[in-house]
């Protein structure tokens, strides 16, 4: 066990799945697969993190990421600390830059970061010594949610490689889009995108997917389908004309779910809109596995906190 | 009356045709004689030239000089010394102060702090409407009676076209050009950058061409409908300069500025969220960057100008979309004009000196009114002195501006200011 956990760096930070070999993602992966059943366990909790000092600093709301990234540090030992921007120095006009030397100043190891602005974790990372974890950067990358996804899909489905995997909705303002085409890219899969284009990034071919003007086009080629939740301001900017129409022309139904020719694995990052970009009774059916999606994203923050941070890989074999 | 003689150089002023070895007698403010082996008598300051380039003083119509408002970023005095410093004896100051230049007593205060500083002439512009609302016309002549050398609500566009229409009549009237940022506001969309893969990696909102383009098409129409005098500024796509140049065929009045940023660099300078190079228009790619370069090369584009847009260091301290647009740019202009322009061979020096002199002066006026971007005899004794063989790094840290926001640190460039005389006195004096 001490030689698979033997794996390459990840460097100081993880900012986004862009930067990291598939090397990188695959120690990630089975890191993750070994600290699973941590969680399972009478007492869930490991020493790998003992005495280190983790900071949440959540600058956007965000309740399922920080509660994921609070369970894994305390199941890992660390002590922890959580801010969000409501009630903190922030609001009272502090820089994202000031908050977190102060945060430094009184020695810690790591920085969870959610910001509304993209780029803000790397920002973050050039200016800190900590180490840094991105927990969803504006529109950029959500690292944690993509490699949690990667690590559903090869529960399910083994290795990714060859894979057909299908990114639906509104990827123009979804970090998690970008974490995921990156991550499922650099392990061999074929990605696709679907939505209209009014939700498309310019230029997305050029990550090296293919577009699906309709949903029922892209179930026709997928293998795995990962609908991504479409805010519903979106309607109020003009991007499409009405939540129901949307829901009629690319929504992920059970009548189309059924039609698939493959048996179709389904992926939600959440919070749902059941009735919008997802029905019920496919977010509740049998090709649903959107809540192991959240118990992975557990074991996956684990393993990056673990092999940012944590103690060598013989003190695993040891604990474990 | 103080007399000084610049003796030997190479004097290039394309308003007269003329690129020879020459002597320039300035006359007090005024430039007296041109010629070979000028005779002077007791008490002239001769200034030795030989190796060196003697032009018109370098205008640049396009600056923010911050106050009032942002003293923290620049002030008038702070931008004027960056201009004198970067070979510059006149700006343009653009009204999107704290509060807009949009009265009379604002433009006059601008020009007070411009001539109690005493360095660079600076030249205030008034704002097209009240506030920059876009809402009500401000009163142009009033404007123009107390200084302004065009109108502008640069940095915000004029998104009501009927309104732009009627600014383009009525400042007819005085003969002003009306200078234009070309931004559709609803199609860029709050962006931050260039919209193409770079802006789709990042997860930045980006800005089309097209936000710019669709509003360079409007106001040329505007301007051929009014027969007014459009002045589009800092142009930085493709379509934008076929657009001005097909205009310019059809005899649209209309001029426009290129700036060194636009003709430098592409959308790939922001990789990984440089908020240094973060500016609206944003930097495109590298089609618009080289249809940039050949409008600065056939004159589609006038004039080169900078957009010299200081900020304070904490506020390009923030992640890319916090950060304010804009850069820094009065340093570094004729630097990278003769390295990205001359040097490559695009363009000639006297090329080079037509868009940074005698356009700019023509663009708003400046030649018939203040006698400026000429060496002719009686005009003002503005003169830049460049040495075309310096090699330099851009330290950021050396400026004279208030502010350090540059793209361009630890850049090599060749040529830069020696001497700067505005009006007869010595303004900047560099290191040759």
């Amino acid at each position: 066990m001490a030689q698979e956990l033997v794996n390459p760096s990840l460097g100081k930070d993880l900012l986004g799945l862009e930067e990291l070999t598939r090397e990188q993602i695959t120690a990630i992966l089975d890191t993750a697969e070994r600290f699973k059943e941590i969680s399972d366990r009478p007492v869930r909790k490991v020493p790998f993190l003992r005495g280190q000092t983790v900071v949440n600093a959540f600058f956007e709301n965000s309740t399922r990421t920080r509660v994921s990234f609070e369970f894994a540090e305390k199941r890992m030992g660390a002590d922890t600390v959580s801010i969000s921007t409501t009630g903190s120095s922030v609001q009272k006009g502090e820089t994202l830059v000031d908050t977190a030397r102060n945060l430094e100043a009184m020695r810690i190891d790591m920085v969870v970061i959610r910001h509304a602005s993209s780029g803000s974790a790397r920002f973050l990372a050039e200016r800190i010594e900590s180490h840094v974890i991105n927990a969803g950067d504006g529109k950029h990358e959500h690292p944690t949610q993509g490699l949690l996804d990667l690590l559903t899909i090869r529960d399910h489905r083994g290795p990714v490689e060859g894979l057909k995997v299908c990114i639906c909705g509104d990827v123009l303002h979804s970090r998690v889009a970008r974490s995921n085409i990156h991550g499922l890219k650099r392990l061999g899969a074929e990605v696709a995108v679907c939505g209209p284009l009014t939700l498309m990034p310019a230029d997305v071919a050029d990550l090296g997917v293919r577009w699906f003007p309709r949903v029922e086009e892209a179930i026709e080629w997928a293998d795995v389908l990962n609908v991504l939740r479409l805010q519903l301001e979106r309607m109020k900017g003009g991007f499409i004309p009405s939540l129901r129409e949307y829901n009629r022309v690319f929504g992920v139904t059970r009548a189309r779910v059924e039609a698939a020719p493959r048996d179709l694995l389904i992926l939600h990052p959440g919070p749902m809109n059941r009735g919008v970009e997802i029905d019920s009774d496919v977010a509740d059916g049998p090709h649903s596995v959107i809540l192991q999606q959240v118990t992975n994203g557990v074991a996956v923050r684990m393993a990056v906190l673990y092999l940012l941070a944590g103690t060598p890989a013989q003190d695993v074999e040891a604990a474990a | 009356m103080s007399r000084i003689l610049i003796r030997g150089g190479r004097v290039v002023d394309p308003s007269q045709g003329l690129d020879a070895v020459l002597d320039v007698l300035l006359d007090g403010a005024r430039v007296g004689r041109i010629g070979e082996a000028v005779e002077t008598g007791e008490g002239t300051e001769v200034i030795d030239a030989s190796g060196l380039v003697v032009t018109p003083g370098l205008i640049d119509v396009h600056v923010h000089l911050r106050e009032p408002g942002g003293e923290h970023k620049e002030t008038i005095e702070s931008g004027a010394r960056a201009a004198v410093a970067g070979g510059f004896t006149t700006v343009v100051a653009m009204p999107n102060t704290d509060p807009p230049i949009d009265s009379p007593a604002l433009v006059g205060f601008v020009r007070a702090r411009g001539a109690a500083a005493g360095l660079a002439h600076v030249f205030p512009s008034g704002c097209i409407t009240l506030g920059q609302k876009g809402e009500q016309l401000t009163e142009f002549g009033e404007l123009m009676a107390a200084g302004a050398v065009c109108i502008t609500d640069d940095g915000k566009p004029v998104m009501n076209a009927g309104l732009m229409r009627m600014a383009l009549e009525y400042a007819q009237s005085f003969d002003l050009p009306v200078a234009v940022h070309e931004e559709e506001l609803t199609l860029s969309r709050g962006g931050t950058m260039n919209e193409g893969i770079i802006a789709t990696r990042l997860g930045l909102t980006g800005i089309p061409n097209a936000a710019e383009d669709v509003m360079i098409a409007r106001d040329l129409l505007l301007a051929e409908l009014t027969g007014g005098r459009l002045h589009i500024q800092h142009v930085a796509t493709r379509g934008g300069v076929e657009m001005i140049r097909a205009a310019k065929a059809h005899g649209v009045r209309v001029t426009a500025e290129g700036s060194p940023h636009h003709f430098t660099l592409t959308d790939e300078a922001v990789e990984w969220y440089n908020s240094n190079a973060k500016m609206n228009p944003p930097l495109r790619s590298a089609a618009d960057r080289d249809a940039v370069r050949a409008g600065v090369a056939d004159g589609t584009l006038d004039v080169i100008a900078t957009d010299h847009a200081p900020h304070h260091y904490d506020e390009k301290e923030q992640a890319f979309e916090d950060a304010p647009n804009g850069i820094v740019g009065l340093e570094t202009s004729v630097g990278l004009a003769y390295t990205e322009l001359v040097a490559t061979g695009l363009i000639d020096l006297p090329t080079m000196i037509e868009r940074m002199s005698c356009a700019p002066a023509r663009s708003m006026s400046m030649d018939t009114r203040f006698k400026l971007g000429s060496l002719r005899e009686g005009w003002a004794a503005d003169v830049t002195i460049l040495d075309p063989l310096a090699e330099w790094t851009v330290d950021a840290s050396a400026f004279r501006s208030l502010s350090r926001n540059t793209p361009f640190s630890g850049r090599r460039l060749r040529c830069r200011a020696v001497r700067t005389i505005v009006g007869g006195r010595t303004a900047w004096e560099g290191a040759r």
